[in-house]
């Protein structure tokens, strides 16, 4: 008697399948793509001996002083490039991203907001950088267009997302008072997901820092183009210095974030 | 079934042959008639499931009836679409069992929330509210039990009972000819189930403003109604006083005895 109630139970917590199966396929395409690609200990080892010439040749960092003018210039269009992007970024992407979200916005407008999401997130922001060298000509404008593209991918993306995971219920009661629509977005919306979007434009300007350091080498402005040289005229002490201030740069845009977020709790 | 309750007046409210089908076919309010008196508590009692919460969110139009007519001060809301729609939303309160604060905004902004029917979007981004909406939230505050420190307090900071008298707020601050409420009790404790029902007693009085509650606790509806509506499987099997409420009026309701 208690054996067949016992076997007639479901399992507890039953296998998932497709799921174990997927991570098994996943470990064996790793494995085999290692192996494909010649990666060996011996060849980590010769790797490591040169990275470790590198770095004996980068100390000490250079700080000549017009190397440091030329950095300074570099450093300041990067943050240029990096506010203004951002700034058209979000103020591109506020909008968009509510015309993505599905529990506001009629099905046609969606989904063409998330087709052109899309297409901005196709590309990494280097690529559409040498497109709009090639449209505008080369500096910061090329740089700013090009990681304007990106932040709209990234941040109206994931603003859609927290708008659609919004609570219905006061949205419901503010629209049971007779407000209008635009009216529900600002008393009702606005306020749960604002928080939100502030975090993601604050981790989106520390992304565009960065990839504003990156857009230069491909002639779109700010300190990318001097690192790029310098690495080609091996200059290592040249490379290391732009490296640190860059680091410096990014850590202080950290704490800086950090408090912000805190500030829109 | 008792008798139909006589109108003393004109009915603010009149539901007729109000029918709402979420899959077609399977009507979850089979053709209510009623009509509301422009006074006093009228409690819906009636189990989970049984279409006590559609029938007041198709009032308001929160759902969107499948037929029939809705009749606020003669005016057809199952018909209109659009502003009207807003226009007449305007003049319909509304208490919600979870409250539905927007919880970070102040308790001053969720009162004024009361008023968006009648401000621009710019003008509520701005919060520049009349100052006589303003003086007049300070008033219900203290109307509801809360003064006006609470003013500056963010919605979460409260708890259940206050958060539902800042919904009562809320709702009041409309100036509705009507207040819906949707089972303001159910997440509140017994004590403060009371009080807020004695709130709202009172407000139906002081103010002269008719509220429909849907409430699960009968001797609340008992206590505090001055017409009950009990319904089961989508129709209205019993209406009149709470005094006329038998036992087997509430066994036809819920079904069985035992619990009782």
């Amino acid at each position: 008697m208690t054996s067949t109630t016992q076997t007639s139970r479901p399992q507890a917590f039953p296998v998932n399948w497709p799921a174990r199966l997927g991570w098994i396929a996943l470990t064996l395409y790793a494995l085999y793509a290692a192996s494909t690609l010649d990666i060996s200990w011996a060849r980590l080892v010769r790797g490591i001996d040169q990275g470790a010439t590198l770095l004996a040749r980068m100390f000490p960092p250079n700080t000549a002083e017009d190397k440091l003018e030329l950095i300074a210039t570099g450093i300041f269009e990067s943050l240029q490039i990096a506010v203004l992007a951002t700034f058209f970024g979000i103020l591109l992407s506020l909008p968009l991203g509510f015309a993505a979200a599905r529990n506001l916005a009629p099905g046609w407008l969606s989904t063409a907001a998330r087709g052109l999401i899309a297409v901005c997130r196709s590309f990494h922001p280097v690529i559409v950088s040498i497109l709009f060298v090639k449209a505008v000509g080369f500096g910061a404008l090329a740089g700013i267009l090009a990681l304007i593209v990106s932040t709209m991918g990234f941040v109206a993306k994931l603003f859609a997302e927290v708008v659609e995971e919004l609570d219905p219920k006061p949205v419901e009661a503010v629209r049971a008072t007779g407000a209008s629509f635009l009216n529900v977005l600002v008393m009702a919306v606005m306020p749960q997901v604002m928080a939100r979007f502030v975090g993601l434009t604050v981790y989106q300007f520390d992304s565009n820092l960065r990839n504003s350091t990156m857009v230069g080498i491909v002639g779109g402005g700010g300190i990318g183009a001097p690192l790029f040289t310098a690495y080609q005229r091996f200059d290592y002490d040249v490379v290391l210095t732009i490296l640190l201030i860059i680091i410096a740069l990014i850590m202080l845009c950290e704490f800086a974030s950090a408090r912000i977020r805190r500030v829109f709790q | 079934m008792s008798a139909p309750r006589p109108m003393l007046a004109e009915p603010v409210l009149s539901v007729r042959a109000l029918r709402k089908e979420y899959q077609p076919g399977k009507p979850v309010l089979k053709d209510i008639s009623l009509d509301f008196a422009p006074e006093g508590v009228t409690a819906i009692i009636g189990p989970s499931g049984t279409g006590k919460s559609t029938l007041i969110r198709c009032i308001n139009r929160l759902v969107d009836p499948t037929a029939g007519d809705i009749l606020l001060k003669g005016e057809n809301l199952a018909r209109l679409t659009g502003r009207d729609l807003r226009n007449a939303r305007r003049r319909i309160g509304m208490v919600f069992q979870e409250y539905n604060l927007v919880e970070r905004l102040s308790v001053m902004e969720n009162i004024l929330s009361g008023r968006l029917g009648y401000v621009s979007p710019w003008r509520a981004f701005l919060r520049k509210f009349p100052q006589a909406d303003i003086d007049r939230a300070f008033a219900l505050l203290d109307a509801v039990g809360l003064g006006s420190d609470f003013a500056t307090r963010r919605a979460d900071k409260l708890s259940g009972g206050q958060r539902q008298r800042v919904g009562i707020a809320r709702a009041i601050m409309q100036e509705p000819a009507l207040i819906l409420a949707d089972e303001p009790t159910s997440s509140l404790d017994p004590k403060t189930s009371v009080e807020i029902m004695e709130l709202m007693g009172e407000i139906a009085k002081t103010r002269a403003i008719p509220i429909i509650i849907n409430i699960h606790n009968v001797e609340l509806a008992k206590r505090y109604a001055s017409r009950i509506v009990g319904m089961t499987g989508g129709n209205v099997v019993f209406d009149g006083p709470p005094e006329a409420l038998e036992k087997h009026h509430l066994s036809e309701i819920y079904g069985g005895e035992d619990w009782q």
